[in-house]
């Protein structure tokens, strides 16, 4: 039952999406753009500024994702299906776990778009040890996701949305940045440092199961007015 | 199996948000068969006594029995006797009208294959059906939003303002489908500020004002006037 409300919640997300384009067009044409524009500043004369690459990676996904979030339950907000969803008999958790898997999903078609891009960009060998890379960019996307899914869905009534969502989840997704961004640090030096990236990964591998078992836990009462 | 009921009562109700109190001891109750108009002016509690029934708002004092049970006691399996059709439709604009009723069909583990098509057709949107509802005009997305509401048969059904913006055709609809639904058994709570509309369809009124029940008692014919002497306008 949980998993197959979950599976439906996401199918439902990717026909809307697949109608539309809305969220992914404008998501990748954002994240494209950032590391387009870091792109300009932080490389001179074909030299880059050390551990740029894994920076502006991972500020891309970070913003890419803040603004997949909010168009996602704004969509829910428009026609109040967010109260459709919620009077299903169903685990309102599956429902969370859904739009987490449909945030994922988005997320992970920006970052098949990101990586070529900042390797060309910044000559970063992100290619280099593809599995850890991997490892990284799940693990800090899910647990990235698992938090701001939570808060875009509380705050899918609040008139200060748009404003409070940054506000409440960069402070708290910064262990997912930092992990991230010197994971993938330590894969761009010379030669890998793979015992490093393998310790942000287990990092991330702890934030992932404590915030996923956090917000499936408050989902339920966090949603009932 | 699934939990049924055939009564619905609130027991001193009340909701408050910060010091505002949207409900204050509101205690009423309904059987089958009834279809109870929720009136009072705007800001009264009637929508925030409508998500108290669908468990969408909880009380912050009382309870709401479902039969002889409240939701603290059924969970989540409560809500498969539970419809709601409220002003904004609850429904995917993108999607068409068959997407829609599929997906919340296999929400409630309906046989999609059988119950879509025939809510489709009392829809009358069945030449429709795989057009995206953003396209629909008002009174077609309100017939749809309202199969929506009534896919899988509810036992209590709650209308928040299920009649605004929609034309004399379109209210005739959703008129004779409520009288059907509540003459096969179903419990119908309707808020509203349509009174001549009201008039003739409810079976009982409760008056709210300012979050008070003002008054609970079988409809009677020049609701209007009753209404203007209890609220004052």
């Amino acid at each position: 039952m949980f998993s197959r409300v979950a599976l439906l919640v996401l199918r439902k997300d990717v026909a809307i999406e697949f109608r539309s384009f809305e969220i992914l067009s404008t998501t990748l044409f954002f994240a494209v753009s950032c590391v387009l524009v870091f792109a300009f500043a932080f490389v001179k004369d074909g030299e880059v500024v050390a551990d740029a690459a894994a920076g502006i990676l991972w500020i891309a996904i970070a913003f890419a994702g803040t603004l997949a979030l909010g168009r996602t339950f704004e969509r829910e907000r428009y026609a109040e299906t967010v109260r459709a969803l919620l009077l299903a008999p169903a685990p309102r958790a599956a429902i969370y776990v859904g739009k987490l898997l449909g945030i994922v999903l988005l997320l992970t078609a920006a970052e098949v778009m990101l990586i070529p891009l900042v390797a060309l960009l910044f000559s970063a060998a992100l290619f280099a040890r593809p599995l850890l890379l991997v490892g990284l960019l799940f693990t800090g996307t899910v647990g990235f996701a698992a938090v701001g899914t939570l808060f875009a869905a509380m705050l899918v009534r609040s008139r200060t949305r748009d404003i409070m969502l940054p506000i409440l989840l960069y402070p708290i997704t910064v262990p997912v940045i930092i992990a991230g961004v010197r994971g993938t640090a330590a894969l761009l030096s010379s030669p890998p440092d793979e015992a490093v990236a393998l310790m942000w990964i287990s990092l991330l591998v702890a934030f992932d199961v404590v915030f996923l078992t956090l917000a499936l836990w408050t989902f339920e009462p966090l949603m009932t007015e | 199996m699934i939990f049924d009921f055939d009564t619905v009562q609130l027991r001193d109700v009340s909701r408050h948000y910060g010091r505002r109190r949207a409900l204050s001891r509101v205690s009423l109750a309904a059987g089958a068969g009834e279809i109870v108009g929720l009136l009072g002016p705007n800001g009264a509690g009637k929508s925030t006594l409508i998500g108290v029934l669908a468990t969408l708002v909880a009380p912050s004092q009382g309870d709401t029995r479902y039969g002889d049970r409240t939701i603290a006691e059924l969970g989540g399996h409560l809500r498969h006797r539970i419809g709601l059709l409220a002003h904004e439709l609850l429904l995917y604009p993108e999607l068409s009208a068959r997407q829609n009723l599929t997906f919340f069909a296999d929400l409630y583990s309906l046989d999609s294959r059988r119950v879509v098509p025939e809510a489709l057709e009392r829809a009358g949107l069945t030449e429709r059906a795989d057009d995206p509802v953003a396209g629909f005009s008002r009174g077609m997305r309100q017939r749809l939003a309202l199969e929506r509401a009534l896919l899988h048969s509810p036992r209590l059904v709650l209308f928040d303002e299920p009649f605004t913006g929609l034309d004399d055709h379109a209210v005739g609809v959703v008129t004779a489908r409520i009288r059907q639904i509540a003459s096969t058994g179903s419990i119908v709570f309707m808020a509203t500020h349509d009174l001549d509309l009201a008039d003739g369809l409810v079976t009982r009124v409760a008056l709210i004002r300012a979050g008070r029940l003002e008054s609970d008692a079988p409809a009677e014919p020049g609701l209007r006037a009753r209404y203007r002497d209890l609220v004052g306008r």
